[in-house]
């Protein structure tokens, strides 16, 4: 057995650093420095390989649509939103909200890009058609 | 040579507490009663049971609840494992597995739910850690009409032909008079329902009912000694890919891709010799992805598979017998009631909704959010 923790085994676990980045304004996901793929979302050892020696990067931003639905809604409960699976440039899925058009209009296939706002009251990874101001 | 638990136990007792509206009654009253029934058509007394599996998002330590509240004294093997709504369907997996082993002679696996008529209820069972959840998904539906959106979009996949599955459940329901809803449904019916999750309206999604249902699960060796005719568990195969939905690899492809051969090869069979299916269809997009995964029909042709009348009454492969989840009873966790379903078949006591001459049921449970996939092969004394 190792003798040393594993630098990633000590001090705040991925979770706690994902959330102060997203508060921070930051989208970083984990990549592996074993297999070089990148996951999300955080945690303490690789999904896809199992090593424990990963980093945080800068996610691009850059997403494609993988599904997409329309959460209907009755008018006093607010307006109906989006609902989408995000493909991120780096590899992993992730669910969010892709806002700034009609939750219909949303398609498959759609290239989107990240920004981070508060839905309710805490901050989020959400995105928007790519090339929108 | 024959898997060790092919035929090595068999459902030798079945209850089920009347479905819909149950007012006034709690979730273990509910599955009191069909404990009752289930020991009763077994002719068992409560302290012959010495194995009690049952599961609810109610009772996170079920296993130890039960035995105390129905007053089991001699229970020797415990478990509540909870993997959504397949649970009953991966207890009998267990419940296989420890029967054979001699841990236990009797085991009871048991569910209950007053899903429709709990007025104290809360928000939907959370299913634990979750970074899906931030952006309020309206859980499960939302999961599941991922899915169906994908299918659409990949295979072309129609309303229409989503909407077929629960006009074929519900032509299956009118057979049965334990059935929740009854009125004749059309497609036309689906597809101008109210949108709940686009792209399923409210009739692509399960009932909300209460309801109960127990099985009474024995070794082969003293099957014959009960009242009626035992089903045999022939095959079993497990699988999940993931909890929450976004972390599913391919939202067309379910673990059923992993279980269900795995259930064949224990069974021996393919899914030409199967009579009768019985599968969890939670949502309409289930039975379609289901009979793909299942090889009875190819990748993205579950739709027209559907649509052309293949699993509704008279077709050429009668799924869901009883109504299913669309329209028979769900009450929250449904795995429980397809395998009732199928021993019912097996038995050949199902009424006017019997399939002529079924020896073999195959079964799907499904849990979370297609995460967990039990499928099951019973067989009657024939198939041995």
């Amino acid at each position: 057995m190792a003798s040393e923790r594993a630098a990633n085994f000590q001090g705040p676990g991925p979770d706690a650093v994902w959330f102060e980045n997203v508060k921070n304004g930051k989208f970083r996901l984990q990549r592996c420095n074993h297999c070089g793929k990148a996951f999300f979302y955080p945690r303490p050892l690789c999904v896809h390989c199992g090593s424990a020696d990963w980093a945080w990067v800068d996610a691009s931003g850059k997403g494609t649509v993988y599904s997409t639905s329309v959460v209907r809604q009755r008018p006093e409960d607010g307006p109906d939103y989006n609902i989408a699976l995000i493909d991120l440039a780096e590899g992993p899925r992730m669910m969010s909200r892709v806002t700034g058009i009609p939750a219909p209009e949303v398609k498959i296939g759609m290239a989107v890009e990240a920004y981070i706002a508060p839905l309710d009251k805490d901050p989020l990874v959400l995105f928007k058609p790519a090339g929108r101001a | 040579m024959a898997h060790p638990l092919r035929g090595a136990v068999a459902v030798v007792g079945i209850g089920l507490t009347p479905f819909g509206e149950l007012p006034g009654r709690s979730h273990l009253e509910i599955m009191g009663e069909a404990i009752h029934n289930a020991l009763a058509d077994a002719g068992l007394k409560k302290d012959q049971v010495d194995g009690m599996f049952g599961s609810n998002f109610a009772d996170p330590l079920g296993a130890i609840l039960y035995p105390e509240y129905f007053g089991l004294k001699n229970i020797k093997v415990m478990d509540s494992t909870n993997i959504g709504g397949s649970s009953f369907n991966n207890a009998m997996q267990e419940a296989a597995a420890a029967l054979h082993l001699g841990l236990c002679d009797v085991a009871l696996i048991a569910y209950g739910s007053n899903a429709r008529t709990n007025t104290r209820r809360g928000g939907g069972p959370g299913f634990g850690r979750s970074f899906d959840a931030p952006y309020r998904p309206r859980q499960p539906i939302n999961s599941y009409a991922l899915a169906a959106a994908r299918h659409m979009h990949q295979y072309g996949t129609t309303k229409e032909q989503l909407a077929q599955v629960a006009v074929s459940a519900r032509q299956w329901a009118q057979k049965n008079p334990r059935a929740f809803m009854r009125d004749p449904l059309t497609v036309e019916d689906v597809l101008k329902a109210r949108m709940v999750v686009d792209p399923f309206g409210v009739r692509d999604c399960c009932l909300v009912t209460d309801g109960g249902a127990a099985m009474v699960v024995v070794r082969a060796d003293r099957a014959k000694d009960f009242p009626n005719a035992p089903v045999y568990m022939l095959g079993v195969g497990a699988a999940t890919t993931h909890n929450d939905i976004s972390q599913m690899p391919d939202l067309t492809v379910t673990a059923v891709a992993q279980a269900a051969p795995r259930a064949y090869a224990m069974a021996g069979i393919t899914p030409k010799d199967v009579d009768v299916i019985e599968v969890y269809d939670a949502f309409t997009i289930n039975t379609i992805l289901f009979l793909e995964d299942f090889g009875f029909c190819k990748k993205g042709e579950g739709g027209p598979f559907v649509a052309a009348g293949n699993i509704a009454p008279g077709g050429k492969h009668p799924l869901n017998t009883n109504g299913g989840g669309l329209s028979c009873v769900h009450p929250g966790m449904y795995g429980m009631f397809i395998m009732v379903e199928a021993v019912e078949q097996l038995r050949g006591v199902a009424g006017d909704r019997q399939v002529p001459g079924a020896e073999i049921a195959l079964c799907n449970g499904n849990g979370g959010y297609l995460s967990s996939q039990i499928t099951l092969v019973f067989g009657t004394q024939a198939t041995l």
